[in-house]
């Protein structure tokens, strides 16, 4: 028993103690979570004005079609352009994604951290943009016509009216497709990024002791997600109580 | 009689199709200024579709409407500096479920009507008052009866002052024992000189509030008439057929 303990001791600072190799732990997870935050922002910015467009596309199809001009050509353009985007994204891994994105589109960029947040904000954006036109979709129609009838016009409509409902009914799925990216920001270490993941793979290449670093940021992880999941429950009941 | 007054609605040829549904083939009508319209027919005869056509909810296939003069049918009419004038009640009320019933109420004419909040605010109380739900502007709507969401739905469209209000079945949603509250608003209302268009199966309120009623039958106005002349005397036989079938 003792030997086990002084053996588990010895991995301990092997692992984490001797040339301060926590640090590449404590960095990665700082790595992590920026590349996450920003590539969230990014992708609630993406997602929303994809959303929009294509749920706008949508709706006013008909009347716009009936005008023709300018405005519906640009329109029908723009909504064909978010398409191939969608389909693009959502088709391939993001791993490749942050490849293609960083070897072959910014080559010549030594900001890999730019790149991936680009890449993981991209990305995102395609997921975001789908939930968020699936709860414009889920809004009663009579709210559109309720609004619209009252002389708001669509876009008046959609701040005031609509948006506000989507983002209230999306928010958890929303959360869960945050705590995804966030995992999946792991792969950052393909282009070079000294993320959490690659932090302790760093660590297992130097000691050749995987169990203790792997452990540490399956941990890590772990608490970061269960600290968002949390904040997020939170958030819902605040959301769900504003109503009664 | 009031139906002297100007004319408020006209349509010239209203046809509406959806896709190959052909809904309403060729509605030619006028509505005054102060006249309470009742507008009844059996279920699919295209009530809805018309109601909605008026104030450009649903975009007519063919044939004009002119409110207050100007065709809102023309595509370079903006239609939303109409749609403030042409207050709508809804079956289903509509009420925004995230904002509370003064909010429901402001919404519009502070943004539209540019009016000051405190302003926005008294009309919205002074109206409340009047439906006798002033104690309930704070509330949201989750919270109200199907009575009170829909008096709140009709004040809310009366923030606007509107010239002319337009109701979709407005108590077909609700329960027998809440029909009464929302009809006699909508009584007062008429009393005002409200110029209303309603679609209803309520003939009480054809019989005690309209000016006129209006048979719709496959997408055409069958018969038009007095409540008097259509209820004790229809010309029609489809009317006398849809009247026996409800009385
Ligand atoms: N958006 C739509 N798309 C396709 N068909 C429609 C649409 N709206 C209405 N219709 C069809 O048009 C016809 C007339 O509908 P409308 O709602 O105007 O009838 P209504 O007289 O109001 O009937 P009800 O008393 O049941 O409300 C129906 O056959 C209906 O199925
Ligand atoms: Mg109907």
């Amino acid at each position: 028993m003792a030997e086990w303990f002084s053996n588990l001791k010895a991995q301990f600072i092997l692992n984490f103690i001797d040339d301060n190799r926590w640090k590449l732990l404590v960095n990665g997870v700082l790595l992590t979570i920026r590349i996450a935050f920003f590539a969230v922002i990014l992708g609630v910015l993406i997602g929303s004005i994809v959303a929009i467009i294509r749920s706008t596309y949508d709706k006013n199809q008909e009347t716009m079609a009936r005008r023709k001009g300018f405005l519906y050509y640009l329109f029908s353009f723009v909504n064909a352009i978010c398409k191939v985007y969608l389909a693009i994204i959502r088709g391939t891994p993001v791993v490749v994604q942050l490849m293609i994105m960083y070897f072959i589109i910014f080559a010549s960029s030594k900001n890999g951290m730019l790149v991936a947040t680009l890449a993981f904000g991209i990305n995102s954006g395609a997921y975001v943009a789908e939930i968020l036109r699936g709860g414009i979709l889920s809004i009663d129609n009579g709210q559109f016509e309720a609004g619209r009838s009252l002389g708001l016009n669509y876009v008046q409509t959609m701040i005031y009216i609509i948006i506000p409902q989507v983002f209230k009914n999306v928010l958890p799925t929303l959360l869960n497709e945050f705590i995804a990216l966030l995992k999946e920001t792991s792969v950052s270490g393909y282009v070079g990024i000294k993320d959490l993941t690659k932090g302790g793979d760093t660590i297992r290449g130097l000691t050749f002791a995987p169990f203790m670093p792997l452990i540490a940021v399956a941990l890590l992880y772990l608490m970061i997600v269960l600290l968002l999941t949390w904040a997020a429950g939170k958030v819902e009941r605040r959301l769900r109580t504003s109503e009664k | 009689m009031k139906s002297n007054g100007e004319v408020l609605i006209k349509t010239e040829k209203l046809y509406k199709s959806f896709g190959d549904i052909r809904v309403l083939e060729g509605i030619s009508e006028e509505i005054h200024k102060g006249e309470v319209v009742v507008v009844i027919g059996p279920s699919g005869s295209g009530k809805s579709t018309f109601l909605r056509c008026l104030n450009l909810l649903e975009m007519p296939t063919d044939g004009k409407i002119y409110f207050e003069g100007v065709d809102i049918t023309d595509p370079k009419t903006n239609i939303n500096s109409h749609r403030q004038k042409m207050g709508m009640v809804f079956q289903q009320f509509n009420l925004f479920p995230h904002m509370t019933v003064l909010k429901n109420m402001t919404l519009a004419p502070m943004k539209l009507l540019k009016m000051k909040k405190e302003d926005a605010e008294k009309k919205a109380m002074d109206l409340l008052r009047k439906v006798g739900l002033a104690e309930r502007a704070n509330a949201y709507p989750s919270q109200l009866s199907g009575g009170q969401k829909q008096r709140i739905a009709i004040v809310r469209a009366l923030c606007m002052n509107p010239d002319v209000m337009l109701f979709d079945e407005p108590t077909s949603a609700l329960d027998p024992e809440l029909v009464g509250e929302v009809l006699s608003v909508m009584k007062n209302l008429a009393a005002e000189g409200m110029t209303m268009i309603v679609v209803t199966h309520e003939m009480s309120f054809a019989r005690d509030v309209a000016d006129r009623v209006i048979f719709m039958y496959d997408g055409v106005i069958a018969e038009s008439g007095t409540p008097d002349e259509m209820f004790t005397n229809p010309k029609n036989p489809r009317t006398r057929q849809f009247l026996q079938s409800i009385l």
